[in-house]
């Protein structure tokens, strides 16, 4: 049989000839836009300062700013994305996806130098600033896959997550100022315990209505949801605005992480934060372990998948979701309690501002895997904190249509790049014995 | 030396039945117990008592002359007793090990699973009772047939010693009940004792040791195979005498009504499924299709009812050309489509029996006028048709899920049959029916030729395609090999063809 020049092509990437062609035309697209838009308006004179050292105190060991003529920089990477692409149509590339990550990598690099043209852009500080808005929502991915694992559709851990930062600052300034605790950091860890109890109440109450009652968990979801903001709300402007003092939680003092952190760029980025961002990995691998590794996971994986042949090999289908649930509950109050305690020090109404849900987005996105949630979260972190950084650069780009970036990530991603993901078999349907 | 088992006066009623009514049960170790039955006769129902699933009102069980409660699963399993459900309960996306140890699972250090303990064990099991499988695929990717051993073996592991295998050869196909007789008679050699629910006669006598057959929940006689014959056993069945020879005068052929021309047709996966095929079908004769599953049977059907793209090659239903036409359009044609899949595609599940009734002409007077349906008019007609098919249900308005796989398909039938129709395509019309049903669809079938319809009959069921077939054409990975008169052939010959031998 003979096979066409797309077809070869294709095969090397393992993908259908038709999408082979595609990538190759969108990577030359890339590439012209990068031409047109940026390259062509920058003007001969304007360099691009990308620093390495984070402002304020570092303990990495300092490299000096690296400055770049804008415009040679910009014709650079538009050829090296032309050459890409024609590489894709001419021959094909094996790893697509890598192919695929790189191109938007250069992508965003292009876009990055052009906007900080003639001014200085700190690569290292936006790293790490993506990284801390990457927590929450890895950590409300998380809670999504430890209830949906087990077929428990978890919509309102938008609502977990804004009451566990509210119970985390309300309850950690009482411990400091009201019962005048003379450790800040015990106060505080008395708000995140609080925060983490109060998230796996909401779960077992979800847990109730989904399994127990078995209402539709979507509804019962939303009605938590609109709860948490309900009385949220009211008690932060009834209370929280008139006694500053039961809202000063404060946040963790950052922990740089000895020798790690002196390593330039990823030190500052990556080990210089405070404890409650070095709580996710472990607690990543833990539950990643648990559920693929342990009898605990496989029941809950059997639970979420076919409940009845669980339960017909002495399952108890109702156990399972129950802890599960309230676990998801509570991860999502330590969520929360993030945002609070490592990351803004003090509570404002609505400040989940939807983490919730791009958490489940990014929980989609990585498949219903803790790991892949992580790396969903980074991307929606990332453009999170590209909006902030875009703001102080002046872009002329309105800043509501910044403030977009992360919501238009998650649906762009979510349509366009995951294709169809599968989710647990029985996901969302309550079990009923018969 | 004491029964394995032994049920005494086992009574369970639900709201408004009666399931079990003082139902007597022995089983003898290292034999075979067929459990005989309609659907809705209460076979399930004792099984899942037997399980610990339901809670008997009243009555005993004996465990080797020990008398045991059984509150749940998992102490059916420590009690050594083990179920196949007639619906597998195995999760695809598990290994084979996975669904085994799901349970049971062995650990390495108290804490993580251990799957290549699991492994070796199924391997011994395997080797033991020849069932062949590899312990590291994913479910999912198995055959049906794999599948079940699959879920014995699961029983096996928990060192299960009475097995109750619910409908196992429901799903198989002729030649993987031959292999799942094999394992059943290896499982008795080494003294596992049985129970094998089912309504398929031949098979009860050719595997039981004991007969117990049930009706209305009640034990309605208990035998031996080398004491009775199917004739007998049906009666004791369905509670009066069954007609098992379809009784049918000669056909009386009239125009073409059915054309099928070098049909082409790709399957699921994209291989060709259907490699020109051509037949015709007339007025008052069922052209039989026989064959084993998998040989294009499906995708021609898919073809003909405008399910599925055909790639080359041409339909005409009474002088019309309806190649590649919408469902609707064929349906229009007068053209009566009874799926080899009802809960798939026959029915809506989710929507009660009377929408159900009414599915092929919904969108017409007078059940709809000015683009709102009439309920009244279509409970009408659906009470109607429910009478005049035969369908029992308490109500109309329950969701059609709700009935037995009978009830079910008499729906699709009252549906499918009660508007005029030129062709009626018929896809394993009886699969996984009781005698009873099997008996009524069949006259129905056969009236309906009487009346001068073109009748395309598919199934899988040689005896079904033999009895009911005027003409028998035979289908081999995707081509007619032979049509065939139906009264100048023997079941010998037809099975040679369906293996793809072709004899001159």
């Amino acid at each position: 049989m003979s096979t066409t020049v797309w077809e070869r092509i294709a095969e090397r990437g393992g993908i259908s000839p038709q999408r082979a062609r595609t990538y190759g035309f969108i990577y030359l697209a890339v590439g012209l836009l990068i031409f047109l838009l940026f390259a062509l308006s920058t003007s001969p004179g304007q360099r691009t300062t990308f620093a390495f050292t984070p402002g304020g105190q570092s303990n990495a060991i300092p490299i000096p700013d690296v400055s770049i003529p804008s415009g040679f920089l910009l014709y650079f990477l538009a050829l090296v994305t032309l050459f890409i692409g024609s590489w894709q149509l001419a021959r094909g590339f094996r790893r697509i996806n890598v192919v695929l990550g790189i191109v938007a990598a250069v992508f965003v690099i292009a876009f990055l130098t052009w906007a900080a043209r003639d001014s200085s852009l700190n690569v290292t500080g936006l790293l790490s600033s993506s990284i801390l808005r990457a927590v929450p929502i890895a950590l409300a991915a998380l809670s999504g896959v430890l209830c949906e694992r087990a077929a428990v559709i978890n919509i309102a851990i938008e609502g977990m997550m804004l009451s566990g930062a509210f119970t985390a600052a309300l309850t950690a300034s009482i411990a400091a100022n009201v019962w005048e605790w003379e450790s800040t950091f015990a106060a505080q860890t008395f708000g995140l315990i609080c925060a983490i109890l109060f998230g796996g109440l909401l779960g077992l109450l979800l847990a109730v209505l989904a399994v127990r009652f078995k209402v539709d968990q979507i509804i019962a979801g939303t009605a938590i949801n609109i709860l948490a903001t309900g009385v949220t709300s009211y008690l932060a402007s009834r209370i929280l605005a008139q006694f500053s003092h039961l809202n000063s939680a404060g946040t963790y003092p950052r922990f740089p992480i000895p020798v790690l952190s002196r390593i330039p760029i990823i030190g500052p980025a990556l080990f210089e934060h405070n404890l409650l961002v070095y709580i996710l990995l472990p607690l990543l691998a833990g539950v990643h372990i648990l559920l693929f590794h342990t009898r605990w996971g496989l029941r809950t994986r059997a639970v979420g998948e076919h409940p009845k042949a669980a339960d017909t090999l002495g399952v108890n289908v109702f156990k399972i979701r129950y802890v599960n649930v309230t676990l998801g509950g509570m991860v999502a109050g330590l969520a929360g309690a993030f945002l609070i305690l490592g990351s803004v020090g003090r509570f404002d109404e609505l400040m989940t501002a939807g983490k919730g849900f791009i958490g489940l987005a990014a929980m989609i996105f990585g498949k219903w895997m803790p790991f892949g949630g992580l790396g969903a979260a980074m991307i929606f972190g990332f453009a999170d904190a590209l909006q902030t950084k875009l703001a102080i650069l002046s872009v002329p780009i309105p800043s509501q249509f910044l403030l977009m970036a992360p919501y238009l990530v998650t649906m762009i991603v979510l349509a366009g790049v995951v294709g169809e993901a599968v989710p647990p078999a029985a996901d969302g349907q309550p079990y009923e014995k018969d | 030396m004491p029964p394995v088992l032994e049920l005494r006066g086992i009574t369970k009623a639900f709201p408004g039945v009666l399931a079990n009514d003082h139902i007597d049960l022995t089983l003898e170790e290292g034999t075979v117990h067929a459990l005989l039955g309609e659907n809705g006769a209460g076979k399930s129902t004792l099984m899942n008592i037997l399980y610990g699933l339901y809670t008997p009102d009243e009555g005993e069980i004996y465990i080797r002359d020990q008398r045991v409660e059984i509150d749940g699963p998992n102490k059916a399993i420590s009690l050594g007793i083990g179920m196949v459900h007639q619906h597998f309960m195995l999760i695809p996306v598990f290994t084979v090990a996975e669904n085994v140890m799901l349970g049971v699972e062995s650990l390495r250090n108290g804490i993580f699973l251990d799957p290549s303990a699991a492994a070796s064990r199924i391997g011994e099991i395997s080797q033991m009772y020849g069932l062949r499988v590899n312990p590291n695929t994913y479910v999912k990717e198995l055959p049906v047939g794999i599948q079940q051993r699959v879920e014995i073996i699961k029983l096996l592991y928990r060192e299960a010693d009475i097995l109750i295998l619910d409908e196992p050869t429901a799903v198989l196909t002729p030649q993987e009940v031959e292999e799942f007789f094999k394992i059943i008679r290896s499982l008795v050699d080494r003294g596992k004792s049985l129970i094998f629910i089912t309504h398929k006669l031949n098979e009860v006598m050719e595997i039981a040791d004991d007969i117990t057959v049930l009706r209305g929940g009640r034990v309605a006689g208990v035998t031996k195979p080398s004491q009775t014959t199917q004739k007998e056993l049906a009666s004791m069945m369905v509670g009066r005498e069954v007609v098992l020879q379809v009784d049918k005068q000669p056909a009386e052929p009239g125009d073409v009504v059915l054309q099928v021309e070098n049909l082409e047709a790709v399957d699921d996966r994209g291989n060709a499924a259907l490699r020109g095929v051509s037949f015709e079908v007339r007025e008052g004769e069922v052209l039989g299709i026989a064959g084993v599953q998998g040989n294009g049977q499906t995708e021609l059907v898919q073809a003909l009812t405008g399910l599925r793209n055909i790639l080359a090659g041409s339909v005409h239903i009474a002088g019309a050309d309806l190649t590649n036409a919408s469902p609707r359009k064929i349906l229009q044609q007068g053209v009566a489509h009874v799926p080899e899949d009802r809960q798939q595609d026959g029915l809506v599940l989710s929507f009660p029996v009377s929408d159900n009734m009414v599915l092929n002409t919904y969108y017409k007077p007078p059940f709809a006028r000015y683009g709102s349906l009439n309920q009244k008019q279509i409970l009408a007609a659906a009470d109607e048709r429910a009478r005049e098919y035969d369908v029992r249900t308490p109500s109309l308005s329950i969701p059609v899920s709700n009935l037995s796989g009978g009830n079910q398909q008499k729906v699709i039938v009252a549906r499918e049959f009660s508007r005029p129709i030129s062709l009626l395509i018929a896809s394993q019309p009886t699969r996984g029916l009781d005698v009873g049903s099997i008996e009524y669809i069949h006259r129905r079938i056969i009236e309906k030729r009487d009346e001068g319809t073109a009748v395309l009959l598919v199934s899988s069921e040689l005896e079904e395609v033999m009895s009911l077939s005027d003409r028998i054409a035979v289908m081999f990975e995707g081509e007619i090999v032979d049509i065939l008169w139906a009264d100048e052939v023997t079941r010998e010959q037809v099975g040679l063809l369906m293996a793809g031998v072709k004899g001159d």
